[in-house]
């Protein structure tokens, strides 16, 4: 019969020879490759001492911009969350009042914007869908922690310049 | 009528190889993870302490403070019993190795063994056939099909590997002519090894120590893939424990009678010489360490087989044992015979 496919291969089952039967030589081949590899210089990264580094476009922890007057840019329109597709981003909208210009670029605002980092995939899409250009993924992560309300970062910990613990890996060149 | 003084010595000993079995036993689970990881290009355990020493000492407290489970249905008695067995009998072959030469001190001469029986190696052979017990009656009490399946594993796999192991010792014993462990180490003065004179002996013994220790290539009573975890499936705590380190103690104790009977135990080329240069009380030390050197070692080469080669299937276990390792053993024990009549 014709074969099906080109890849076809006929094994040959012949018996083993007495020296592969008394499984020695074998043994002590297997056993040079692995005193080589106990003698090889190791592929571990000791993590929090050491680090590896990653490239600029790495997609880490969420920062909420601010223009150049330092107000901030984001204006509550939610396609960020709509965006997400694991649902990680919840907010509130508020409305500008007169004497907040300071503080904010547009009429309406995020009066609570929140992360859930546990969620959260790091895949950017909230980056793409925003109009605003307010939020951006930083190169930095989020360090452990022991309690999960601790990975919903709100927005006093979004905000560009706010105060978070994060861990600042080195940038590759 | 003994007094104290006379005691007292061999008690003192006797704590020393005890605690010093336990100190290697719990630093040997350490190495094992350490060369596990250096074989696989990591860097093992090195968080506790400088370099990780202290992670043995944290996987005893953690053994210790887990919750110990006992099953409904399982035979309460029988089922402490295992492990209990199973640790006593690994504990009690470290009693006729001779650890070293005959130490001088403050006038006296003792020597570094804690009992020296004319039936050494019997002694040896028989206790470490009561280790099997502890597993088997573990696996049985546990009351778990796979608990059972690895207890009788197991004893197959020891019974099978204790006659292939005897008949090394036998073509051995041939050639010493004694059964006393000192004589034999006394007999290899030098380099005069037994491995010269039994090198397929060793061999056998070698592969054989692999199969009664439980160690990988033929570690299928705790086969995990098969049998989740074998004769101690249902066993946690410090039960779990004392199964896991009576595996490591039976490591070093048949390292340390490995090198006993065929690498000269305590003896070195160019013994006498240093013998004669540091005295009475360093030498018997240097002695000591150099059995515990070639100990060490052959742990070493324990750890390094398990991690090169995969399990054997249970029927190629057997066909080995029975099939490989006797006929061979019967063969070394005629050409021994023949060799001891020609050189008489």
């Amino acid at each position: 019969m014709e074969a099906l496919t080109t890849r076809r291969k006929v094994l040959e089952q012949k018996r083993m020879t007495l020296l592969e039967r008394i499984y020695l030589p074998a043994i002590a081949s297997g056993m040079g490759i692995t005193l080589r590899h106990f003698f090889k210089k190791k592929a571990t990264i000791n993590f929090p001492e050491q680090q590896r580094p990653v490239p600029r476009v790495y997609r880490g922890l969420h920062i909420l911009n601010r223009d150049e007057q330092g107000r901030e840019r984001c204006t509550a329109c939610g396609l960020c969350a709509v965006a997400c597709p694991a649902e990680a981003i919840t907010m509130e909208a508020a409305e500008r009042k007169p004497g907040e210009e300071n503080l904010y670029r547009e009429e309406k605002y995020a009066a609570k914007y929140e992360i859930n980092m546990l969620r959260c995939i790091f895949c950017g899409f909230c980056e793409d869908a925003c109009p605003k250009d307010a939020i951006y993924l930083e190169t930095t992560f989020a360090p452990a922690n022991y309690n999960r309300n601790n990975f919903i970062y709100t927005k006093d910990m979004l905000l560009l310049g706010a105060k978070r613990e994060e861990i600042k890996p080195p940038l590759t060149q | 009528m003994v007094t104290l003084a006379q005691v007292l010595p061999a008690i003192i000993l006797i704590v020393v190889i005890f605690a010093l079995t336990m100190l290697v036993a719990l630093y040997s689970t350490f190495a094992e993870r350490k060369v596990a990881a250096f074989i696989q290009d990591r860097v093992g355990p090195n968080r506790a302490g400088p370099g990780g020493i202290f992670q043995p000492l944290a996987d005893g407290v953690k053994f210790f403070m887990k919750e110990e489970v006992i099953p409904v249905l399982s035979n309460k008695f029988l089922f402490i019993l295992g492990p209990s067995i199973a640790i006593t009998a690994s504990l009690m072959t470290g009693v006729v190795v001779p650890w070293g030469p005959d130490i001088t001190l403050f006038g006296k001469t003792y020597p570094l063994q804690i009992v020296d029986i004319e039936i050494g190696i019997l002694y040896v052979f028989a206790v470490v056939s009561v280790g099997i017990y502890g597993i088997m009656i573990g696996g049985w009490a546990s009351n778990n099909k796979f608990s059972l399946m690895g207890a009788i594993r197991a004893s197959s796999q020891v019974i099978s590997y204790e006659l292939s192991m005897g008949l090394a010792i036998i073509a051995l014993i041939m050639v010493t002519g004694t059964l006393s462990l000192r004589e034999i180490v006394e007999q290899q003065h030098g380099w005069h090894w037994n491995i010269l004179y039994q090198p397929v002996g060793f061999i056998l013994f070698l592969v054989c120590a692999f199969a009664e220790a439980n160690r990988t290539p033929f570690d299928l009573p705790e086969c995990e893939t098969e049998l989740v975890g074998g004769y101690h499936t249902e066993y946690s705590s410090m039960k779990l424990g004392f199964y896991l380190f009576a595996e490591y103690i039976n490591m070093f104790i048949s390292s340390a009678i490995m090198s006993t009977l065929y690498f000269g135990g305590y003896n070195y080329p160019g013994m006498d010489a240093v013998n004669e240069f540091v005295g009475p009380v360093i030498g018997p030390l240097i002695g000591f360490a150099v059995l515990f050197a070639k100990t060490c070692f052959f742990i070493f080469f324990f750890m390094w087989v398990r991690w090169t080669i995969p399990r054997f299937r249970y029927d190629q276990l057997m066909n080995l044992g029975w099939k490989g390792l006797i006929p061979l053993g019967i063969l070394n024990l005629i050409a021994t015979g023949a060799a001891v009549l020609y050189f008489k």
